[in-house]
This record gives structure tokens, C-alpha cells and sequence, in this order.
């Protein structure tokens, strides 16, 4: 910083007025110097302004290039989350019973593929595959080697001794992929219900498994999910008792020389489906082929309680007492009318036996008369008889969590007649599967409000719209009870659960027009506990024949009905229910006992 | 003093961009240690779900049934009936006092507890 000058130095003006010169001159000048001094200062000024702005542009740009830069030398990768949230997992999820235990789960194995380029001896590597699987031949894996190809698949799953062993075979050509296959360790245990499974689309790492029936196909979406992240889906059904239901309605087919059988076992309130048989069965590992030839219905894939609609006879009755009960047109012991036969519209409707002129309508379930139920019905009318059977749910597929109901539509006449009235009010005419019976049982035994079947586990009761008030509820479990006692069913009794049921003995249709004679489907739709109804089991058998008492029985009393007991007699304490026999004011009780 | 300014905010600069690079270090180590164990985890669910399909494979209702009935002589065990429901009064319980130690010659008992000392910890 230069030293500010003076305007007027007075050394110089008074040598300059000694001299005679000008002394505004001096001054002139000086403020022409410090014009100039000021000039520069602001040329300075702008200079190192502009020097900062170019550094900061330099800046800038040098950021710029440099990010440019590490972006095009780098890899691409995705911006890494620093979250431990578990990964999404990519397998398919499992299945469990209502306690959790495993139905269907995946298990790692691997499958065989070959590359026959990489093949050393082509020769010795088939004979040494023919040997470790039979059933593949030495000719057509011979031909895959030699056909040119560069890839081919064997095997799609293997076990580890085979993978051993062609591990040992030493051949580079021959190559395993992981392989996610579906298990169902339980074997044919609830078969019907889980369905089965295939592999979809194929790679060398990983193959999709699709589902083909059952759960498997109906949760097929979700279950294959990744958002899932394995958790299982939970089904109402109880293992142990599936898996002794299925023993003692094998047992009960066999004894009783039945083609099929089929059993359900029913929550009332909550609608949930403990457990669904239907033999014969299959295992789900190695699901067999569909038939090409002859009735689907005959195969072992084909789920007779769920899929297959039968007229299922006497068990409707309870539902014509119940409406008439509803309708207030009878009380339980209004005498009805049985003299027989009754004609209509040309057909003769007959007792097995005569039953006295008239009962009460308690008798007419007990003792199972057509004709009673016949006169109910015409009390009842067409079009009330019609709704009361729409609102249990017995002209609609049953809605349960299952892939093959949405075909199981009931069968019921188009044309609406009398007749059918009639016939339908003691279960001839139409047509519905068990399912649909156990469903329409728990209905009205409940207390009355209607139950839609599900095979999700569900802890609250369904609180669906009344079919009938409790009170009728209460008197059709009673009348159920009294066919047990003194009726049709005595064989049902089992000691400690008050068991109610109505037997039901249809001879079957005959596909080319009318029934077939001695050929019968035997139904038992029960209850248990009858004075507190909590499940509901119904069971048929297909063409049951025995020989007991030294005559020959097909009627559901003497078939379907004791493998009903006991199935009850088995199932009940597993489900935790208490017989009535122990007093159940003792406070220490061992209910938990199955727990 | 100026200078001593100047130099204390050159340390700090120096020292924050350090600690701000050793977290950095630090962050993707602990990253690389989460992905590992990501992987471990993996592996052991995949080891969790072999073994959970092999328990339940194991403990098939078909399989218990036959081995309750080859057993059947030493166990005697028997499906589960009505009958076998009872009030807590009816139950025998144990002496309150236990009985004396079974005599130590008995063969089971020493193999059992020889093979329970013997278990490596």
C-alpha cells in the first residue's frame, strides 16, 4: 500500500510560488496520481475475484471428472443396504397340520444331467447307469450319448447313494444340478388333501415346482411367494387324527369287502375340516398317473369325499324334520302318518319295513320312514323345501380350500316336481358329496347358523347367517341322539361321547338309467357330543357287503355305522374331548391328556 | 497465534477425514461379516429344513405304528381310548421318599450312566 500523497504538500507549493509557478498544478497532479493509485487497487481486486471464480469452476469441473471417471472404471453394482433384514427366500413354502407338524416340505437333492461331449467311454458310463437305475435302459441312454447332442437330462431327482455311485462311475460327462424336490413325509397320509407336485420349468441349477391338485395347486401363488420368506401355511387338519382315521376306515373297507370309502371329520363352529379321507389313497411322492381309460371316479386320485357327489338317501331326513320343526307345522311328537305304500306320480315310495300306521316325528327319523318324511315334506311345499337346502349350502360347491370342489357342484333335478320334492326329502334325487353333508350337518347342529367348510386352520367360530333358531338345533341333536339309542345306528354307541347320527343306504345309479340292485352306498352322518354338539363325521362306504348275524348286510347300520364308532372311539380323545363317564365336577381333570 | 489456528484446524481436518475413513473401513467390514453370516444362515436353514423333513419323515405316523407294534412286547402301548380318561384322584403317585438305588449290578443301568459320564463335553 503505497502512502497516501498529499493534494497540496506545502514544501512543494511554496518552492513552486517561490519560482513563481503555478501551485494548482502540484495539485492537479497529485490528484491525477491518486486516480491512478485507486484504478489499480480495483484492477487487483477484479483480478483475484476472478482468479476465485475460475478456481471454484475449476473445482467444480475437477468433481465432476473425477466422479465421471470413477463411474465409467468401475463395475456396475447395485447400492449395497446396509439393513440385516432376512434375504427374501426363494423355496417354496411348507405345509403343516394345525399343531405344526410338517405335511409337505422340501428336501435338497440333485439331479443328473450328462454332456455327452465330455463323455470318455460312452460304453461303459451307460452300463454303469443301467446298473445303479433299472429302469433306465442301456439302448435308449446308449442313443442319448451318440445322438449328437451336447445336453441331455437323466434323472430328475437322485438320491445320495445314487449320486454316489454315478459319482464313482469317474465320468466327467456326467453332471449334477441342485434340486429342491417336494416331500411328503408322511407318506399317503392326507394324500387327497395335499395334492401333489412337479417340476416345472428345468435349469441346470433349479427347477420351479409347480403344484397339480390339492393345497398344492389351489396355494400354488402363494406358496411359491419369496415375500413369504418361508413361512408355512398353516391347514386345519390334525395329523394324528388323519392318520388314524385313515387306519380304521382302511380296517372298516376291508372287513366290510367296500370298493371305497370316504370319511369326514368336521368342527362344528368353526367350520374347520379335521380330517378328510377318502380311500383308496395314493402317495403323494409318486403321484400316480390319471386314468386314461374307464371312471376317473375309480382312480385313487380321485377324493371321494370332496370330489365325488353320490345320493347319499336317509341323511337328508334330518334336515325335512328339522324345516318342518322350524316352520312350527309339527312339534317332535306330532303323530304322522306312515300307512303305505304312498303312490306318486306313478311311483310307490315304501318303509324297509312297515312301521305302524302313524309315528311321531321323532319316530319318523328314529325308525327312518320314507313315507313320514315324504308327508313332512308335503307340509313343507316345493319352493321352502328349496331355499332351506340352498341356505345349508347343498346346491353350490362347498367353497373349501381345495382345487377339485369347484367341479363338485351337487346334482339336483332341473325340473322341480313333486315327486322330486318327495324323493329329495329323504335324500334320493339329489346328489352332493360327503363334504357337502358334514357341512350342512354342522350347519344345523351347531346351533343353527351356517358353517362354509375350510381346511385353513381358524381359531374364531364363523358366525354365518341362521339356518334355524337353537332351539331346533337342539331338538334335531336329540333326535340324532335317540337313533343311536333306540333306532337305526345302535352300533354307533361309544362310551363316554354321546353319539347322534342318521344312517343313510342308497342304492346306487346306474349310469345307463336307474339304480343298481344290492350295489349300495352307506352313509352315517354323525354328531359328538350330542348334547353339546362339537364335531361332526360322516363316512361312506362304497359297496359294503358282509355277512353278520348269518345274513348278509350292506345297510349303513351294519357297515358304515361301527366303523363310525370307531373312528369316534379313536379320534375323540385325540382331539382332547373328555368322556361324560368321569364326572365332571372333580376339579383335577386329566382333559389335557392328549396334549 | 494465527499459525496455531491454522495448524489446529489442519489437525482437525486431518483427523476427522482419518476417523471418517476408518468408519468407512470399519462399515465394510462389518458388512462383509453380515453377508457372511447371511450365507451361514443360508446353509443352516437349509440344514434346519433337511433336518426338520428328516424328524418328520422319521416320526411318520406309519413308521411309529410299526415300531409300536414290534415293540409291543416291551412297551405295550396301545391307541388312546376313552377308557383311559381318569380323574387325578385315581392316579398312584410315587412315595414321597424314593426307594432305594436300584442294585448297581443291574446291566442297563450301568450302561446308562457309563455312557452319559462318558459323553465328551
Amino acid at each position: 500500500m503505497t502512502r497516501r500523497i498529499a493534494l497540496r504538500p506545502l514544501a512543494r507549493i511554496l518552492e513552486a510560488r517561490a519560482i513563481g509557478e503555478n501551485p494548482d498544478r502540484i495539485e492537479r497532479e497529485n490528484v491525477a496520481l491518486r486516480h491512478e493509485q485507486a484504478r489499480d487497487k480495483m484492477r487487483q481486486r477484479a483480478e483475484s475475484r476472478l482468479l476465485m471464480v475460475a478456481m471454484v469452476f475449476f473445482a467444480a469441473f475437477l468433481t465432476v471428472g473425477v466422479k465421471m471417471t470413477a463411474l465409467a472404471g468401475s463395475e456396475p453394482e447395485e447400492p449395497h443396504i446396509a439393513s440385516t433384514a432376512a434375504a427374501a427366500l426363494g423355496t417354496r413354502a411348507d405345509i403343516v397340520d394345525r399343531r405344526g407338524r410338517v405335511l409337505a416340505t422340501n428336501l435338497i437333492t440333485n439331479s443328473l444331467y450328462v454332456q455327452p461331449n465330455d463323455l470318455i467311454d460312452p460304453a461303459t458310463a451307460a452300463a454303469g447307469l443301467a446298473e445303479i437305475f433299472p429302469d433306465l435302459e442301456l439302448d435308449w441312454l446308449m442313443r442319448r450319448f451318440t445322438s449328437g447332442s451336447s445336453f441331455a437330462w437323466l434323472r430328475g431327482s437322485i438320491s445320495p447313494e445314487q449320486q454316489q455311485r454315478v459319482h464313482d462311475l469317474g465320468e466327467p460327462g456326467l453332471l449334477f444340478g441342485p434340486r429342491d424336490m417336494r416331500l411328503y413325509p408322511n407318506g399317503a397320509v392326507a394324500a387327497h388333501i395335499l395334492g401333489g407336485a412337479r417340476f416345472g420349468e428345468q435349469a441346470v441349477n433349479s427347477a420351479e415346482i409347480l403344484g397339480v391338485a390339492g393345497i398344492e395347486a389351489q396355494f400354488d401363488a402363494e406358496l411359491r411367494d419369496p415375500a413369504r420368506n418361508g413361512e408355512p401355511l398353516q391347514l386345519s387338519l390334525d395329523l394324528t387324527v388323519q392318520a388314524a382315521v385313515e387306519e380304521v376306515l382302511e380296517g372298516g373297507m376291508t372287513l366290510m369287502n367296500a370298493i371305497g370309502a370316504a370319511a369326514v371329520l368336521m368342527d362344528v363352529n368353526t367350520g374347520e375340516v379335521i380330517s378328510l379321507a377318502s380311500l383308496p389313497d395314493f402317495d403323494p411322492n409318486a403321484r400316480p398317473r390319471p386314468l386314461l381309460v374307464g371312471d376317473q371316479a375309480e382312480s385313487p386320485l380321485f377324493n371321494r369325499a370332496l370330489q365325488g357327489v353320490y345320493e347319499l338317501g336317509s341323511v337328508f331326513k334330518i334336515f325335512t324334520a328339522a324345516q318342518a320343526l322350524e316352520l312350527d307345522l309339527v312339534e317332535p311328537d306330532t303323530m304322522i302318518d306312515t300307512t303305505g305304500p304312498l303312490r306318486m306320480a306313478g311311483f310307490e315310495i315304501e318303509d324297509f319295513s312297515n312301521y305302524g300306521p302313524e309315528n311321531s316325528v321323532t319316530d319318523v327319523i328314529v325308525r327312518s320312514s320314507n313315507i313320514g318324511t315324504v308327508r313332512l315334506a308335503e307340509m313343507i311345499g316345493t319352493e321352502r323345501q328349496q331355499e332351506f337346502l340352498d341356505s345349508l349350502g347343498l346346491f353350490d360347491p362347498t367353497g373349501i380350500e381345495v382345487v377339485e370342489q369347484r367341479a363338485a357342484r351337487p346334482l339336483y333335478p332341473s325340473r322341480w316336481t313333486n315327486l322330486s320334492t318327495a324323493t329329495i326329502s329323504y335324500g334320493h334325487g339329489i346328489s352332493v358329496s360327503p363334504l357337502h353333508l358334514a357341512a350342512a350337518y354342522a350347519s344345523l347342529l351347531n346351533g343353527g347358523t351356517r358353517v362354509q367348510p375350510t381346511i385353513l386352520r381358524r381359531d374364531t367360530p364363523q358366525e354365518g347367517e341362521r339356518v334355524v333358531s337353537e332351539e331346533v338345533s337342539a331338538i334335531a341333536a336329540s333326535m340324532l341322539r335317540q337313533v343311536v339309542t333306540d333306532g337305526t345306528a345302535s352300533l354307533g354307541e361309544v362310551e363316554g361321547y354321546e353319539v347322534g347320527g342318521k344312517t343313510g343306504s342308497a342304492d346306487k345309479p346306474d349310469p345307463e338309467g336307474g339304480y343298481y340292485e344290492g350295489r349300495l352306498l352307506s352313509t352315517f352322518a354323525s354328531v359328538f357330543p350330542a348334547n353339546d354338539p362339537q364335531y361332526v363325521l360322516v363316512v361312506t362306504l362304497d359297496e359294503p357287503n358282509i355277512v353278520m348275524l348269518g345274513e348278509e348286510r350292506r345297510t349303513a347300520g351294519w357297515t358304515a355305522v361301527p366303523v363310525a364308532a370307531e373312528i369316534i372311539r379313536r379320534a375323540a380323545p385325540l382331539l382332547g374331548l373328555r368322556p361324560e363317564s368321569v364326572d365332571p365336577e372333580l376339579a383335577y381333570q386329566l382333559s389335557s391328556a392328549s396334549e | 497465534m494465527r499459525g496455531f489456528v491454522t495448524f489446529l484446524a489442519a489437525f482437525a481436518v486431518v483427523a476427522l477425514g482419518y476417523w471418517a475413513y476408518h468408519q468407512n473401513i470399519l462399515t465394510q467390514q462389518s458388512l462383509r461379516e453380515v453377508d457372511r453370516l447371511q450365507r451361514e444362515i443360508g446353509l443352516e436353514r437349509e440344514n434346519l429344513g433337511v433336518l426338520r423333513a428328516e424328524w418328520a419323515y422319521l416320526n411318520r405316523p406309519d413308521r411309529l405304528r410299526e415300531l409300536v407294534d414290534l415293540n409291543f412286547d416291551r412297551l405295550g402301548l396301545l391307541p388312546m381310548s376313552p377308557s383311559q380318561f381318569a380323574v387325578m384322584d385315581e392316579v398312584v403317585w410315587r412315595p414321597e421318599s424314593l426307594p432305594e438305588a436300584a442294585a448297581p449290578s443291574e446291566p442297563e443301568n450301568i450302561l446308562f450312566s457309563a455312557s452319559e459320564t462318558e459323553e465328551p463335553l
